[in-house]
Parts: C-alpha cells; structure tokens; sequence
C-alpha cells in the first residue's frame, strides 16, 4: 500500500472509513500463538468474547477458526477458555518453535 | 448598536460566551477564572443559553468533556487558569492534534509552588506549543472581542484548531473597565452556525477519533498540524477586518504604538502594555522616539511581522510576565529574537522579567526600562541581558 504525504491524511487523524481496521494486520505483534483444540471445546463462545479484536471466528453461531492475522498473541482467550472437564480448548504456543 | 457598559474582565467573556451560546460547556472553578463559568452557568439556569453544561471533578475531565463533545459536532467553550491549565495538559495536545475546535478563555495567574493566585504568564507560557491558537488580550474589552472572534478562528475550515483567549487575572478579571458590548444578535450574525468535520453523531457517515499513530504515519499529522499553523495569522486577519466592519474596533495580530518613528521600543503582553504606553508618551513628549509593540496572536508566532516592525529600532527590552527557569531568557524574549536574528542589521535586545504572582507593574517600572533603552541606544553596550525588575535585591 503506497503510504500518503503529510497533505493528504485527514485532519485531527480521523478515520473516516468504517471498518477500516480490517485493513491493519496485527498478527506480526504476536509472540505466542493460541491454538485451539476443538474436541476439548463447549461451544461456550468466552473466547469470541473475550477477545480484544475480532480474531475469533464465529459462524452460525458456532466458534470457528482463528484469523491470525488480527491476533496478537495476549493469551486472554486461553486464560478464559473452560474447556472439557478439566482440559483446556485453548493452548499458547510459542510463536517460531 | 453597541451598549456602554462598566464590568469586570470575567463578566465581559462570560456575556460574549453567553451571546455565542454555545451548544455544550464543560467545566470545573478555579480562581481567577471562576466567575466566568459562574456566570455562564446562571445564565444556564435561567435559561439565557441552550447550552448543555456539564459540571465536572477536575480540568482533566473539563478538558476532556470539551474533547468529547467537540468531536461529537458541537461549538464547545470552557475557561481556566493556572494549576486548571496544568492538569489540563494531557488534554490540550489532544484537543489540537485532533483538530478541535474549542474556545477557552485562560485567565493568567501564577503556577505553584509557592501557591499564588495572582496574575502572570508561567500557565499560559507553559502552554505556548501545545498545537493551540493564544490570542492575548491588553483589557477587558480586548478579551471580550477575542472571545467573539475565536470563534470563527477556530472554526474555520482552514484551521479548525483550538482557540485560548489569555487576560490577566485579577488585574483585568476582576476590574471594573467600560467597555462596549455588542448586541446579541449582532454577534450570533457574526460567529454564525457551526459548521461540523467528520461529526461523531453522524450516523449516517460513522468515524472514529483517536487511532493509534506509529512512526509511518505520525509526522505525516504533525507536519500538517504546522501548516495548518502557517495559515493563522491570515485567517485572524481577516476575522478581525469583518470585526471591524461590525465593531469599529481595529485588530491586527499585534499592537504597534508610536513605532514606526521609533528608535527605542518595549515588547510586552497583555495588560502591562497599558501602563507602557503611558510611559512612553511621556518620553515622547521629552523628545525621545520610543515605541511599543504588543503581541496579540502570540501562537503561531507571527515572527516576519513582528521582525519587520522592529528591525529598524536601535534598541529593544522584551519584557516577560514569567521566566523560563534553565532557559537563558524569558519566553517572550525568546521569539522576539528569533524574529530580528535573521536580519544584518538588527537591534540590541535585552530582558527583563517583571510581576510575577502578581507583583505590580508601575509606570516607575516603565520609565526604568526606557532609561536604560536610551542609554543602550547611545553606547550599544548592555551590563546585563536579563534580569528580574521589581524585586527585593
Ligand atoms: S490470543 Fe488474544 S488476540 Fe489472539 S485470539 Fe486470543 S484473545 Fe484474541
Ligand atoms: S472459550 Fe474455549 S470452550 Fe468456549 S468456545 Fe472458546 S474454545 Fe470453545
């Protein structure tokens, strides 16, 4: 994407298009990636939640997979995550192993 | 029609505010601005304003009250001083960065510590470059016409920035001056209906305000922050010659007295270039050509102006309400000599730093100055470049 010149950026840095962040990968902050384990999942949906972006997809009201380029790696969904009688859905694995 | 009226500093901003009527005010006292918002609030409570004002815990929150609602769509004005200012100070860069437009009348007074409520410039210096318009006002009838005119400043859709309006406490805020009140029609005609740029509540057309900026973009949004800055001083021009019209009240974005002829002259802001003045008629009558320049758009400096009227004096004393502790001079000072260093010939400048927390500036004071300016214009020498007047020594 070619970057604009001082003239052209919006005044005050307003964004003026919706749904623009969709357009902002973040997956390249992550140190550690979730992975999830669908046998251990209850459908509770705390991961979709909870997340701070929108990295967890969810279809016909159903967890879904992850978009990873909009995960940053912050653990919360596996923290959250009550997984199957004790074994947890979600695991962080260190990103490059 | 204009209405002669005797009031305060304070009462003369608080009736333009309540004459522009504004769409939303936050808000939060604190001496010498205090009775401004007092004011405007009563005028709230009787109904005199649509205003939508909200009382706040802190100038964090007033500020940040102003912030919001300014980028929801609304004309927004607030009021403050010193330590109000300071605690503002997160939320100034914020509102200029975002290209705010919102008024504010800043009425000086000294930072703590020692804790003093007097007038002089330490807040509003402290404040100079953090993305805002300053216009400083001499009197109460110059802050009364500012705050008028900061409307449309900032408004503008060539700079939408936000507008300080600066008077000294005490000494214009709780004085009684006459002064002439504009009708209030008059000035509703004058600041007109506000425009909105990119309105939160616009449903229709959604934004979001305050994005995350990272090194590939941000000096992108400073660079445009200092063009925008470049555009200033015409647009105060040109809303001052529309204020004439209405008026009859000149402005410029700064005050030249007896300073064409003149051979010696005095830099001062607000309301000290009252009693400056007087001292310098009095020189002249004893034949000394000595002159005064009074910045009123002091942000954006307006440096080739303010170089090109005082290139040709022998001699020069900046005269600065508040020190800029570890900086060699004053701040006044400071860009007074930016603006004549780029010309050869240039006059001799020196620095005196004068009432702070509110000492008195007396006409002794004054005369003290032009003394040493006669004397500096003859020799070219200085024995001192800066220095406080007015002190215990
Ligand atoms: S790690 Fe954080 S960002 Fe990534 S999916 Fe989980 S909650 Fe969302
Ligand atoms: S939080 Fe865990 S169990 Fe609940 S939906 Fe997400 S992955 Fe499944």
């Amino acid at each position: 994407m070619k970057l604009k010149n001082w003239k052209e950026v919006t005044p005050g840095a307003v964004c003026t298009e919706a749904g623009s962040a969709l357009k902002f990968k973040t997956g390249s902050w992550r140190a550690f990636k979730p992975r999830w384990i669908e046998e251990n999942c209850i459908q509770c949906l705390f991961c979709w939640i909870y997340c701070p972006d929108m990295a967890i997809e969810v279809k016909d009201g159903k967890r879904g997979v992850y978009r990873y380029d909009y995960c940053k790696g912050c653990g919360i969904c596996a923290l959250e995550c009550p997984g199957k009688k004790g074994k947890k859905a979600i695991v962080m694995e260190e990103e490059g192993k | 029609m204009a209405k002669v009226v005797a009031v305060t500093g304070n009462e003369a901003v608080a009736n333009a505010l309540r004459q522009v009527n504004p769409d939303v005010s936050s808000a939060y006292p604190i001496t010498p601005a205090t009775d401004i918002m007092q004011r405007f609030t009563s005028f709230v409570s009787d109904g005199k304003v649509k205003t939508e004002m909200i009382l706040v815990e802190s100038e964090h929150s007033a500020m940040s009250g102003c912030i919001g609602a300014s980028a929801a769509g609304g004309r927004v004005m607030t009021a403050t001083s010193s330590q109000g200012l300071a605690l503002m100070w997160e939320e100034l860069f914020i509102a200029s960065g975002t290209r705010l437009p919102i008024v504010m009348a800043l009425v000086n007074r000294a930072l703590s510590a020692p804790l003093n409520i007097h007038g002089d410039h330490s807040d509003g210096m402290g404040a100079r470059d953090c993305g805002w318009i300053q216009l400083w006002s001499e009197n109460a009838q110059e802050a009364y016409d500012n705050t008028i005119q900061a409307f449309r400043i900032a408004e503008h859709m060539d700079i939408r920035l936000p507008v300080m309006i600066c008077m000294d406490g005490f000494i214009i805020s709780h004085s009684i001056e006459r002064i002439e009140y504009l009708e209030d029609e008059e000035v509703k005609n004058f600041v007109g209906e506000f425009k909105t740029l990119n309105p939160l509540l616009d449903l229709e057309h959604p934004v979001s305000y305050g994005p995350l900026i990272l090194p590939d973009y941000y000096m992108e949004y400073r660079r445009a922050h200092a063009e925008v800055m470049t555009r200033a001083s015409e647009v105060v021009l040109d809303v001052a010659k529309d204020f004439e019209k209405l008026s009859g009240r000149k402005y410029g974005i700064f005050d030249a007295y007896r300073l064409d002829d003149a051979e010696i002259g005095i830099v001062i802001l607000n309301s000290a270039a009252g009693t400056t003045k007087d001292a310098i008629d009095s020189f002249r009558e004893k034949g000394i050509k000595a002159g005064l320049l009074k910045p009123r758009l002091f942000r954006p400096f307006p440096y080739e102006e303010v170089g090109n009227a005082l290139k040709h004096l022998k001699a020069i004393c900046v005269l600065d309400r508040a020190d800029a502790f570890g900086g060699s001079y004053g701040p006044l000072f400071i860009d007074v000599a930016a603006s004549v260093y780029p010309y050869k010939e240039r006059p001799v400048l020196f620095n005196k730093i004068y009432g702070l927390g509110g000492r008195d500036y007396l006409p002794e004071h004054a005369e003290l100055v032009l003394n040493e300016l006669v004397e500096v214009s003859r020799t070219g020498k200085v024995k001192t470049f800066k220095e406080y007047i007015g002190v215990r020594e």
